[in-house]
C-alpha cells in the first residue's frame, strides 16, 4: 500500500473541506471496497478523510411514508433493524445477503452507493425503489445517480449524508451470488408502487439498470406469469469467466420471476 | 506517523502507525501477537477476524487508525489461563482443524454467531461462515465445532 495521510473529521463541513482542499484525498466509511483497492495500488490517494466520527451520519429513521438510512449505517444494523424489517424487509433481506458478515460488520450503505460496484446489491435496491440520494448539497433521484461502471452524479469531494427509500406496496430482492465472491452474478430487486411497476437489474451489465419491458409487463398485471416471453437482449451485457452473457440474460428473467413470487 | 492508543484483550497498548498501517499489522508486527493469521489479498478468507468492540472485524481490512480508542479481542484473548475458550474446545474435542492456519478467525467469527444464536442450525453456521475460508477439513467438523461450541457457551453462561 502506498501511504497516505489519515484524517478523522469531526463533522460534514470539517470532511467538506479537507476533501476540497485535496483533489487527491479520498472518503473512507467501511473501507470494504477502499481498502482492497489500497493494497491492490489500484488507488493512490494522498490522504484518507474517514467518516465515522461524524454524528448523525448513522441511523434509521422510518417517517412519511419512507426508511431514511444514514450513509455509515452498517449493512448489518439494516440487515438486522426491526424497523427497516418491519417498514420494508425487502431492504433488510437485500443487507443481509451482502458478502460476509464481517463485511456486513463494518461496510456501509453511502460507501456502497458511491462506489457503484457493477455487481453491489444496494443501487438494485435505490433503483427499483426510487430512493432520494442525499448530499452535503443537493437531493439527488437514483434514476439520476448510478452512471455508467464505478461511476455515479457524485461530484469530487461530494459526500453522501443519507439515502432516503420511498416505501412500496410490494417488493423483493432475488440474486443469484457469485459462488466465490457472493457480489451478484445476477440481482433483480421489483417493486409495486402506487405509479406502477419498477424493475432494477444489478451484476448483468456495466451498471445497474431499470428493465422497461419488465416494469411495463408488471405494471400491467403483478404476475410472475406476466414475464413469460419477456426477455432481455444479451447485447451489451457482461460476459465474463463466471457467466456469458446469454446465460446472464437467461438469469435476468429467471431472478426477476423470483423476486416477484417473493414480493407475493 | 501518529500514535494510536486501544485496549487489545484487556491490556492497554499504544502504537506509531502510518496512514497505511492496517490493524493486523499492529498485532502481529508491534505487538508479536501472531495468532492473528493473514491468509490472503483479497478481504475474503476471514483468517484476520478478530473482535473490535465486540463484532467480528477483518483486521487486514482496517486501518490501524480506525481501530484507535477502541477494545480489541484476538485469539489470544481468549483462554483463560490453561483452560480453553468453550469454543477452542469445541474446536479440538470435534477436530474441527487440520493445518490450524484459519482457526483463529473461525473461532474468532464463531464467537459471534454464538452470542447472536446460541442454537444455530448447520445452515446456520454455513452461512455464518461465509468470509472464512479452510482448505483443509472441507468444512464438516468445522459445523459441528461451532454448534457445539454455542451450545457451551450458552451453558457456560
Ligand atoms: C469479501 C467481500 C465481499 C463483498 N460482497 C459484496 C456483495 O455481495 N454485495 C455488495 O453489494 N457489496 C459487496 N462487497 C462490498 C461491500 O458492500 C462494501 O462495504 C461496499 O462496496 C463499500 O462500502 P464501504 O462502506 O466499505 O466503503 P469504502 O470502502 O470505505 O468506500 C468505497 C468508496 O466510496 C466512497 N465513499 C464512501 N462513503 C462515502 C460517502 N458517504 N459519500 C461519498 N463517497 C463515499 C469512498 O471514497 C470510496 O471511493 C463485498 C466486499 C468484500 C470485501
Ligand atoms: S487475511 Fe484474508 S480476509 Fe484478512
Ligand atoms: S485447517 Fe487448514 S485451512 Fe482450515
Amino acid at each position: 500500500m502506498y501511504d497516505f495521510a489519515y484524517h478523522k473529521p469531526a463533522t460534514v463541513a470539517d470532511a467538506v473541506k479537507l476533501l476540497a482542499a485535496d483533489g487527491d484525498a479520498k472518503a473512507l466509511a467501511g473501507g470494504q471496497t477502499l481498502i482492497p483497492t489500497l493494497k491492490q495500488r489500484l488507488a493512490k490517494p494522498s490522504a484518507v478523510v474517514d467518516l465515522s466520527a461524524i454524528k448523525d451520519l448513522a441511523g434509521i429513521a422510518v417517517a412519511g411514508g419512507k426508511v431514511t438510512i444514514g450513509a455509515m449505517t452498517r449493512h448489518g444494523d439494516v440487515a438486522a433493524s426491526a424497523d427497516v424489517k418491519k417498514a420494508l424487509p425487502a431492504l433488510a433481506a437485500l443487507a443481509d445477503g451482502i458478502g460476509d458478515p464481517q463485511v456486513r460488520n463494518r461496510g456501509t450503505i453511502g460507501g456502497s452507493i458511491a462506489n457503484n460496484d457493477p455487481a453491489a446489491d444496494y443501487p438494485a435496491a435505490c433503483l427499483a425503489l426510487g430512493a432520494t440520494i442525499k448530499t452535503n448539497s443537493r437531493e439527488i433521484p437514483a434514476d439520476a445517480f448510478f452512471l455508467g461502471m464505478f461511476e455515479t452524479a457524485l461530484k469530487p469531494g461530494e459526500i453522501i449524508l443519507s439515502v432516503s427509500f420511498p416505501i412500496p406496496e410490494k417488493a423483493a430482492y432475488a440474486k443469484f451470488g457469485q459462488p466465490a465472491s457472493r457480489y451478484a452474478l445476477v440481482g433483480v430487486m421489483v417493486a409495486k408502487t402506487a405509479s406502477g411497476a419498477r424493475v432494477a437489474v444489478t451484476g448483468a451489465a456495466a451498471a445497474v439498470f431499470r428493465w422497461s419491458e419488465a416494469e411495463a409487463a408488471l405494471s400491467k398485471s403483478w404476475n410472475a406469469a406476466s414475464l413469460d416471453g419477456v426477455k432481455v437482449s444479451p447485447d451489451g451485457l457482461n460476459s465474463d469467466i463466471h457467466a456469458a452473457a446469454d446465460y446472464r440474460a437467461h438469469l435476468v428473467g429467471v431472478m426477476a420471476k423470483r423476486a416477484v413470487t417473493a414480493a407475493g | 506517523m501518529a500514535k494510536i492508543s486501544l485496549t487489545v484483550n484487556g491490556k492497554k497498548v499504544s502504537a506509531e502507525v502510518e496512514g497505511r498501517t492496517l490493524l493486523v499489522q499492529v498485532l502481529r508486527e508491534k505487538l508479536g501477537m501472531t495468532g492473528t493469521h493473514v491468509g490472503c489479498d483479497t478481504s475474503q478468507c476471514g483468517a484476520c477476524v478478530v473482535h473490535v468492540d465486540g463484532k467480528s472485524v477483518k483486521s487486514c481490512t482496517m486501518l490501524a487508525a480506525q481501530a484507535d480508542g477502541t477494545s480489541v479481542t484476538t485469539i489470544e484473548g481468549l483462554a483463560n489461563g490453561n483452560e480453553l475458550h468453550p469454543m477452542q474446545a469445541a474446536f479440538k474435542e470435534h477436530h474441527g482443524l487440520q493445518c490450524g492456519f484459519c482457526t483463529p478467525g473461525m473461532v474468532m467469527s464463531a464467537i459471534e454467531l454464538a452470542k447472536r444464536n446460541s442454537n444455530p442450525s448447520e445452515h446456520d453456521v454455513r452461512e455464518w461462515l461465509e468470509g472464512n475460508i479452510c482448505r483443509c477439513t472441507g468444512y464438516h467438523n468445522i459445523v459441528k465445532a461451532v454448534q457445539a461450541g454455542a451450545q457451551a457457551m450458552a451453558a457456560a453462561k
